[in-house]
């Protein structure tokens, strides 16, 4: 396995890792945004008959990250859930997958727009926001923090184009007081890092680091385009 | 006349009021008419095909109740007329006009398209009129109706204008469904289909009469041949390149020789250039305009007015003005560039001279020399009057799916019965009863593997059986997605206020140009042609040199270039249409046979003469692969001419497998003819030693794992797959959520192609997508076909330089190399382009 560049957050060693996840060694922490579960059933209700496999397809790839990370704990950042009835519709075998992956381990939901509350039935605990090594961990990156702040909501991505062929994907939105992380959900959908919603998160400059096929890319800026 | 006219009075007095007689074609379908029999009408133009199939219907409606002036409303629909185009439509509607007005029958005419009001719609439906002509998406409409089966009880008559142009793409198999839903609806309609000439007629007679009945046949002999010249230029030919730049000056000649001259380019950025580059010569201030699909409709309007009103000397323009509408008196039409088909050319040619018995004027411009030979045999390919229609289409899944959820939202089916219906459209003859109950699925709840969706249901069966729409919202949905066109994502042009200079041209001469506070648009552009462009790159856009700002929101954001800047030509300036299979083997032909060589230019001969000195020249049923070394580096080029497309998905797959080999490929680039790739290693030398086999390389094996690997991340796949899903119903043509407004999230059909593809890859869209790869885009089918032709037959021409041949190829497309698709290499090359550390 290679070795894996950590990031500081104040005292706090970050390592953004290929899943989308975001692993932090000395908590044994594995932190993780916008799973955005039961889309596509959402928009099945809609009467947009999506392939009904996203939530499979999540969670796939979070429990991959458990098995390879092995943390003490879990914090899912908020917009776990794609609506309030998502986790009424949680099939029982999604669910079962659910809390086995749970075992051994602490599981915090934090609350976003659209999981403002979360129930009993998907276990672990919740909670707004929570701070770990000096850093807050919350969904909505909050523009007049003054600390060290961990989010998610965005959706950053990127989007560059080299020897003709224009390329766009998830990633993470770095500076040395702040990390936006990618959203994780299959059906997620990006927001263009040059869009405005990112300027007043990253007025000091931001590092991108893009998920590649076999890797993480850290991206220039200045090579980066609007959609 | 001794024998008593088999037309009424009236009829008869109003032909002799013209000068007419009535011809032999139109009295053979008010023949095949009364008979109730469908018939196909193939003639050529000026043929007045257009009143041959509405004969029968005037004459039985003027002879209504006995005599003229009896009751004109009340007897439902009689007549339906289905147009490609909106505008012709309309157009034909004020045709028929005139003999309707001057005989005093009593016959009500009316369109109905996307521009009729509502209101009108609607009493439409509560009193039609004796004719109604509309365009198939209208028909789809009227089909899903929930008043469809009264509205169509009375139908007699199916006019179908420019069958032959309809049946080539989705929409034709969408016109084909609806047009069983009407012989079920109405089983008493007979259809007649009018076409240009067409090679195989008995195709079209299938499509118009049924899978099992085909329509009868009128053939009206060829009219006067046309008089065709290849441009005879004192300036070179070029080896390559689409600009035809050397030959503008002979063309404003030509213009200025003629009354009103049709310049056919075959892409929009070769009429940009064209417009461009005759303006620049037009001292004589020569009325010259431009027309194609992406300029906004008004300025296509203003243009289109004007050549009716004559006041244009020529207009440049792309397969926008193909069909159709005669908008005024062409007496010359020039085709730049190659043809990519014999049928095509015939149909811009049939632009000029809109009388039968006279000769169409037309001039042949080749950009390059392998078009020179692709000109000649299109040229005679005319002669024999040689058609190159494509094979009949396999109707495609995503537009039956559509086609089902219409039938649900009218009066609902039983399964059984639309099975049966759906087959006799032609090109459903052979859909399997297991592809129609997925198709079936697929629109009620996904027809997913995993049945999650049931309580969803956009279709439920009721005790009965029959399948009807859930709800109300369902029938919204299915009437705002109607259609098969699915346009790529396009960007409004907008051009700021301009700083200074004068502008370049207008596309229409003295058109009244406003500049409205924040720009004006002038038309829109692919969003990955803007994709290609960065900030301060030129491009011609309207006839104008602009200067590419950025993308905001849905706009490209363009400023005027300042004077005297050379535009950025784009890299992609091939032919929008691959050549066609069958002048690839004519030309593929000529290339072989050398005694044919006296008829082409001398420069395009010795070239041939050189290529067969210094290499070998391609023989049918062979495929010649060239290697040789060149500036360090390794050249592979063969020759399959099976068109650009075709060739696109070849050089994917190829250098995919010269990775493997350790050849280390760099690149390829390819035009309708042939394909060069380069590498770093010596492709000649381990072929001599036998570390790399020509025959596994080109082995038809690479249209399995290699394809199905490139196809995961192929963005063209892709955008296929996007195309099905919204045709299909999968999403909506505007996604909930895609309406831009800055701060959106916008997910892509992207995420749903991987998501499908990793769980359910057998799935019906996906089925239909991959058809359509293998059909569209991709070409995989040609392809294919090419691999089985020359397996074993792969000749290999070692040589120390590059061939006659082998420049021509490589010389394409400005010389940009398409790479391969592995993302993380280019991930990879971004990244060491790092230059600043943003943190420490």
């Amino acid at each position: 396995m290679t070795t894996r560049e950590a990031f500081m957050l104040g005292r706090l060693a970050i390592v953004p890792d290929l899943s989308g996840a975001l692993f932090l060694p000395e908590e044994r922490t594995l932190v993780v945004a916008d799973l955005h579960l039961e889309k596509g059933s959402a928009y099945a209700m809609r009467g947009v008959m999506l392939p009904p496999y996203d939530t499979t397809a999540t969670l796939a790839a979070l429990s991959a990250a458990i098995l390879r990370l092995r943390p003490a704990r879990v914090i899912a950042l908020g917009d776990s859930f794609h609506d309030r009835q998502a986790e009424a519709r949680l099939a029982p075998q999604t669910l079962a997958a659910l809390h086995l992956m749970q075992q051994g381990r602490d599981w915090l939901w934090i609350t976003g727009n659209h999981d403002p509350a979360v129930g009993a039935r998907v276990g672990g605990e919740s909670a707004d926001a929570i701070v770990l090594g000096g850093v807050t961990f919350r969904h909505e990156p909050d523009p007049v923090e003054t600390g060290y702040e961990v989010a998610g909501h965005l959706h950053p991505a990127a989007k560059l184009r080299m020897r003709g062929r224009a390329l766009r994907r998830r990633c993470f939105a770095l500076s040395p007081r702040r990390c936006v992380m990618p959203a994780m959900g299959a059906y997620a959908g990006g927001l263009n890092l040059r869009d405005a919603a990112f300027r007043p998160l990253f007025r000091e400059g931001l590092s991108a680091h893009l998920l590649g096929d076999g890797r993480l890319f850290r991206i220039d800026p200045r090579l980066l385009l609007p959609d | 006349m001794a024998a008593p006219s088999p037309l009424p009075p009236a009829f008869e007095a109003w032909f002799q009021s013209r000068g007419w007689s009535v011809r032999p074609h139109q009295l053979a379908l008010l023949e095949e008419a009364r008979a109730g029999r469908s018939t196909l009408l193939v003639a050529p133009t000026g043929a007045g095909k257009t009143l041959a199939g509405f004969l029968p219907s005037l004459v039985e409606l003027a002879g209504r109740e006995g005599k003229a002036g009896g009751k004109a409303q009340g007897d439902g629909l009689h007549t339906l007329y289905i147009s490609p185009l909106k505008a012709l439509a309309v157009d034909i509607a004020r045709n028929l006009d005139a003999p309707v007005r001057e005989m005093g029958l009593p016959i009500t005419i009316e369109t109905r398209t996307g521009d009729t009001s509502a209101a009108k719609r609607t009493r439409q439906i509560q009193r039609p009129p004796d004719i109604l002509l509309t365009t198939p998406e209208q028909l789809a409409l009227l089909v899903s109706h929930r008043d469809a089966a009264p509205f169509f009880a009375s139908l007699k008559r199916i006019v179908l204008d420019e069958l032959h142009a309809l049946v080539t793409s989705k929409r034709g198999d969408l016109l084909a469904l609806d047009l069983a839903r009407l012989k079920a609806l109405a089983p008493q309609v007979s259809a007649v289909g009018l076409s240009a000439t067409v090679r195989e007629p008995a195709d079209l007679q299938r499509y118009l009469g049924g899978a099992e009945t085909p329509a009868g046949l009128v053939t009206v002999a060829g009219g006067a041949k046309p008089r065709i010249g290849l441009l005879d230029t004192e300036r070179r030919l070029p080896i390559a390149g689409h600009t035809t730049q050397h030959a503008m000056a002979d063309i404003y000649e030509a213009i200025r020789a003629h009354k009103l001259t049709l310049v056919f380019v075959n892409t929009r950025m070769q009429a940009e250039f064209a417009f461009q580059a005759l303006w620049t010569l037009n001292e004589d201030s020569l009325p010259i305009a431009l027309h194609h699909g992406s300029l906004d409709a008004t300025q296509r309007r203003k243009v289109e007015a004007a050549m009716a009103a004559g006041r244009l000397k020529a207009v440049v323009c792309t397969a926008t003005l193909d069909l159709g509408i005669d908008w005024g008196d062409v007496d010359l039409v020039v085709n730049l560039g190659a043809p990519k088909g014999a049928s095509r050319l015939m149909q811009r040619i049939g632009r000029s001279n809109h009388r039968m018995d006279e000769p169409s004027q037309a001039l042949l411009v080749p950009s390059n020399r392998f078009e020179m030979l692709e000109c000649r045999a299109a040229l005679e390919a005319v002669h024999e009057a040689a058609q190159d229609t494509p094979a009949p289409r396999l109707g495609a899944l995503d537009v039956l799916a559509q086609h089902v959820l219409g039938v649900a939202c009218s009066d609902g089916f039983q399964a059984d019965a639309l099975y049966e219906e759906v087959r006799t459209a032609a090109p459903y003859a052979d859909l399997t009863r297991e592809d129609f109950d997925a198709v079936v699925h697929f629109v009620a709840t996904g027809g997913y593997a995993l049945k999650s969706y049931e309580r969803f249901a956009k279709l439920r069966q009721d005790k009965a059986g029959l399948w009807r729409a859930s709800n109300a919202k369902v029938i919204q949905q299915y009437r705002m997605n109607v259609g098969t066109i699915v346009e790529s994502t396009m960007l409004k042009v907008r051009l700021g206020r301009s700083r200074a200079g004068r502008p370049g041209h207008s596309p229409v001469p003295k058109a009244a140009g406003m500049l409205p506070r924040g720009g004006r648009v002038l038309g829109e552009i692919e969003e990955y042609f803007a994709e290609t462009m960065v900030a301060g790159d030129t491009f011609v856009f309207a006839g104008e040199v602009l200067r590419f700002e950025g993308i905001h929101e849905n706009e490209a954001l363009c400023s005027r270039a300042s004077p005297g800047t050379d535009p950025k030509v784009p890299s992609y300036a091939g032919g929008k249409f691959p050549l066609s299979t069958f002048l690839a083997a004519r030309v593929r032909a000529m290339l072989a046979s050398p005694e044919l060589w006296h008829s082409l230019p001398e420069e395009v001969a010795s070239w041939l003469h050189a290529q067969r000195l210094k290499s070998r020249l391609p023989q049918p049923g062979e495929l010649l692969v060239e290697t040789f070394p060149r500036a360090g580096r390794f050249y592979l080029v063969a020759y399959p001419f099976e068109g650009r497309l075709a060739h696109q998905t070849l050089g994917m797959l190829l250098t995919r497998r010269l990775e493997r080999a350790r050849m280390r490929p760099l690149g390829f680039v390819c035009n309708d003819y042939g394909m060069a790739c380069w590498a770093l290693g010596d492709m000649s030398a381990a072929i001599a030693r036998g570390a790399l086999d020509l025959d596994d390389l080109f082995a038809q094996d690479m249209l399995g794992d290699d394809l199905e690997e490139w196809l995961a991340e192929s963005a063209l796949m892709k955008r296929t797959f996007r195309q099905c899903a919204v045709i299909a119903g999968l999403i909506e043509r505007r996604f909930p959520g895609q309406e831009k407004n800055g701060r959106q999230v916008t997910m892509s059909t992207d995420l749903v192609y991987d998501v499908l593809r990793r769980h359910e890859p057998d799935h019906i869209l996906l089925k239909a997508a991959r058809a359509d790869a293998a059909t569209g885009l991709l070409d995989i089918r040609r392809l294919g076909e090419m691999l089985t032709r020359i397996s074993g037959r792969i000749i290999h021409q070692p040589l120390d330089h590059v061939s006659p041949l082998g420049v021509s190829v490589m010389l394409e497309i400005g010389r940009e190399a398409v790479h391969g698709e592995a993302a993380d290499e280019i991930l990879a090359e971004a990244e060491a382009m790092l230059t600043e550390e943003a943190m420490a």
